[in-house]
């Protein structure tokens, strides 16, 4: 355990240590996230664009109890479907979670950074961050991806966290450069984003109950998948279904592939009885 | 220029040594002491917000004695290396037995090439998940590492407090409540008088838990274990 633990470092971010200390840990390193130095997008773009797995639609639902959060399961490279089962919505800490979109392995290793962060400042401090410092900080790392997402390797979070002290749930989204909006009832992104925010623009009310939010959720991403190729419907013959998971004062709480087929097959047989 | 006087290096480590150890005498006791489900980390410490014994990482904690500023520094050192080598590798590669090792070497080295040696010891726990054991280590300000079978002590009377220890305690896993009552009894005894649950700071390597398995315990949750 030498210099780089003690030395005169005060921050009590990891990040900003991975950063000092070892920047070829931090999402996509390597490249030219290193240098600082931004690549004109005509001339990396297309080659990034088409070879790196990408995740697609992610939402997220305020109710009555805090928010609900879901994303869809496909990661697709170009034409081709990458990955039928990949996970986008992670759980942060005990009041946060994170949905992304992107490119996949720059995302996933975000918000494993994101974890670490979090936990790593709650012990440095003995006291947890609060929402809205988790929130800025997760747009600093946004910010920190600039010179990557001019390749093609774009990371796009949208958060969700619980606020102990206000007693309500909270989202979050980002654009590219790091700026941060709060939204005050629901919010989708992704290549499917634009269709989820209509059918949620359509059906949300303010203050709706657990069964509700779930089912608003898991419509929008449906409508999403119908209108969009990057986007994975249910599975019905593999039995893969859209993930979710509510962001309450009872902690982060994964909503069960039971509950999640059960809002689906009944999405489904309603929508059959309109074509026959 | 005027030329530095001799002083022997037998000398000079025997005189930081005894600085040392004077400081490290100063402060009170910590104890860590396994039980049936775990290790439990008892602090004879009347500040609520100054820790002395945190988390490192999902299994390991640490308890430092001494000198506040130079033991906190060690404890931060201690999360750095845990939550990099975590994020590096894997949650599962992080162990007590390499952070105890890099603090061994840094104590160690400061305690040679430095003039002034840090007062403090400290305690790196781990608590063992799926049968293995749970592993105790103590390291000393001159970086000199023990391995420890079932209870530690560091910091103020650490030696009287261990040999009240060693006539209690029982070779069978004890309840929560009889291993608090035991390291409570054994602090105020060498402390000479009373400690009330406000002045006890008590953590947790609970190996039930999922995920982190570090708790601290509040007063109420003290005072509720130590009356039944």
């Amino acid at each position: 355990m030498k210099s780089p633990y003690f030395s005169d470092f005060e921050s009590s971010s990891f990040f900003d240590f991975l950063t000092e200390h070892r920047p070829g840990l931090l999402p996509g390193a390597g490249k030219t996230a290193s240098t600082g130095r931004a690549v004109p997008p005509e001339q990396t773009a297309q080659g990034a664009h088409l070879t790196v797995p990408h995740a697609t639609t992610v939402l997220a639902v305020k109710y009555r109890d805090g928010v609900v959060i879901a994303g869809d399961r496909r990661a697709t490279e170009g034409f081709q479907i990458a990955d039928r089962r990949i996970e986008k919505v992670f759980k942060i800490d005990d009041w946060s979670a994170m949905a992304i979109a992107g490119a996949a392995g720059p995302c996933i290793e975000m918000a494993k950074l994101f974890q670490t962060e979090l936990e790593h400042y709650e012990k440095l401090e003995g006291v947890p961050l609060s929402c809205e410092g988790k929130a800025n900080k997760l747009g600093q790392m946004v910010k920190a991806n600039l010179p990557l997402a001019f390749q093609g390797l774009i990371v796009m979070p949208l958060f969700a966290g619980y606020d102990v002290k206000r007693s309500e749930g909270r989202i979050f989204k980002y654009d590219l450069a790091g700026g941060r909006y709060e939204e005050s009832d629901y919010h989708a992104i992704g290549s499917g984003g634009k269709d989820a925010r209509n059918t949620m623009r359509e059906h949300f009310r303010k203050n709706m109950a657990e069964p509700d939010a779930l089912g608003l959720a898991l419509t929008a991403l449906y409508n999403a998948a119908d209108d969009d190729v990057g986007t994975g419907g249910p599975d019905l013959v593999r039995g893969i279904y859209p993930t979710a998971k509510f962001v309450t004062a009872q902690g982060i709480v994964d909503v069960s592939d039971e509950k999640i087929r059960a809002v689906y097959d009944e999405l489904i047989a309603a929508r059959r009885s309109k074509e026959a | 220029m005027p030329l530095p006087y001799y002083v022997s290096p037998e000398q000079m480590m025997q005189d930081k040594a005894e600085y040392a150890k004077k400081g490290i005498a100063k402060g009170r006791s910590i104890i860590a002491m396994e039980y049936a489900d775990g290790v439990l980390l008892t602090a004879d410490n009347p500040s609520a917000s100054l820790h002395k014994i945190s988390e490192v990482y999902d299994n390991i904690a640490f308890a430092g004695a001494g000198k506040y500023s130079e033991f906190e520094n060690l404890r931060k050192a201690g999360i750095r290396h845990a939550d990099l080598k975590g994020f590096m590798y894997s949650r599962e590669d992080v162990t007590a037995r390499s952070l105890a090792n890099g603090y061994s070497q840094s104590l160690g080295t400061i305690f040679s090439q430095e003039i002034k040696p840090l007062e403090v010891e400290i305690l790196v726990v781990q608590v063992g998940v799926n049968g293995q054991p749970n592993e105790i280590y103590r390291i000393s300000f001159d970086g000199s590492i023990i391995d420890e079978k079932n209870f530690a002590v560091i910091g103020g009377r650490a030696e009287a407090v261990q040999s009240v220890l060693k006539d209690k305690i029982s070779t069978e896993p004890t309840a929560l409540g009889a291993a608090l009552a035991l390291c409570v009894s054994a602090l105020e005894q060498t402390a000479n008088q009373k400690l009330p649950p406000e002045g006890l700071e008590v953590a947790l390597l609970d190996r039930n838990r999922l995920g982190r398995k570090f708790r601290r315990l509040s007063v109420a949750d003290v005072r509720r274990l130590l009356s039944d």
